[in-house]
């Protein structure tokens, strides 16, 4: 499997959460120029923590953006950036596990889940839900050396008709989380982009436990 | 919270057959101007459950829209129904309040327009 502008390896630096701003501005510059997943469509950050991919994809012309994630303090966080930027983006706090959703409204799903190193299989986890709420596609990010394990797992199981790793980014963690064990960490992470296998008129009604426990 | 997102959440409560829609109990509404684009409209309005929209907008304070779904060619011309569904679909927040489960009645608090929609062990 190739990746498409292997050299393209970015090193960003500093942030909010574990994305570096600049990291969801090329996120966002991926799904819009190359994709069109972006401008005038409805976008769901999943996992959004301060919400930082969220209010990138509002800034590159997203239509409507909502904002999930489980943690009340980031989301008050996210609230506020959003004001700060004057962004109109909704939140919902919610276990992404057992969200309850209706309809085919969501065209983009972005996000960066939980890499897994905690709870394993959370960033799989997040992407079947992704893949069951997106219309169009995903923007994911996982770790580089997940990624045949992350492929096989969304075409085999998740019902995604494709899975490209658009560009790997390299950066480094600083020692943020109480379960982070060293000072400061270098990871290699790819970023995806998945679309959904959906037939026309398809109803969906998320809220089913991953298949993959 | 705008009746756009009311439109996509359901309950997922522990044996719950179809959680949508949830009922909205209003305590606080903010209205919040945003420019409207016509095409985006017309691009979501058949995704959209109308009968869940309209009666979510009659209990947010706002009367003005058809019970019955319009036909398509409606949105093509109508630039006043084009206001309205533009209004009630992405102007109205629900700030402070609840959504319902409507098979459990079991409540999810909205607070500063957040719905908290968390499981209890139980309900998972």
């Amino acid at each position: 499997m190739s990746v498409r502008s292997s050299s393209t390896i970015l090193k960003p630096k500093g942030g909010a959460g574990t994305v570096p701003n600049w990291t969801s501005y090329c996120f966002s510059l991926a799904a819009e120029n190359s994709f069109d997943d972006i401008s005038n469509k409805v976008v769901a950050d999943f996992g959004c923590g301060c919400g930082t991919l969220g209010a990138a994809a509002a800034l590159l012309g997203a239509e409507q953006v909502i904002g999930i994630d489980i943690d009340s303090q980031s989301l008050g966080i996210a609230s506020m950036n959003a004001e700060n930027l004057e962004l109109d983006i909704d939140f919902v706090q919610c276990d992404i596990s057992n969200l309850g959703w209706r309809g085919q409204i969501v065209d983009t799903v972005v996000m960066n889940p939980p890499f897994g190193t905690r709870k394993k299989g959370a960033d799989i986890d997040f992407l079947f839900v992704a893949l069951k709420v997106a219309s169009e596609a995903v923007y994911s990010l996982h770790k580089t050396s997940t990624r045949d394990h992350v492929k096989r797992a969304a075409l085999r199981d998740l019902n995604a008709s494709s899975a490209e790793v658009l560009c790997e980014l390299r950066f480094d963690v600083p020692q943020l989380y109480k379960f982070h064990k060293k000072k400061e960490v270098d990871i290699a992470v790819d970023l995806w982009r998945f679309v959904p296998k959906r037939s026309r008129g398809e109803n969906i009604n998320v809220g089913v436990r991953c298949p993959l426990d | 919270m705008r009746l756009l997102t009311h439109n996509m959440l359901s309950s997922n409560i522990k044996g719950v057959t179809n959680g949508f829609p949830l009922r909205i109990e209003v305590e606080k509404v903010v209205e919040k101007e945003v420019e409207i684009n016509h095409d985006f409209l017309r691009n979501i309005f058949p995704k959209i459950d109308w009968k869940a929209f309209s009666d979510a907008s009659r209990i947010m304070g706002y009367v003005e829209l058809p019970e019955e779904a319009p036909e398509p060619s409606v949105l093509e011309s109508d630039l006043e129904f084009l206001r309205k569904f533009h209004h009630a679909l992405l102007e109205l927040h629900l700030e402070e309040g609840a959504l319902v489960c409507p098979e459990t009645g079991r409540k999810f608090p909205v607070n500063k327009g957040i719905p908290n929609m968390l499981l209890h062990e139980d309900e998972v």
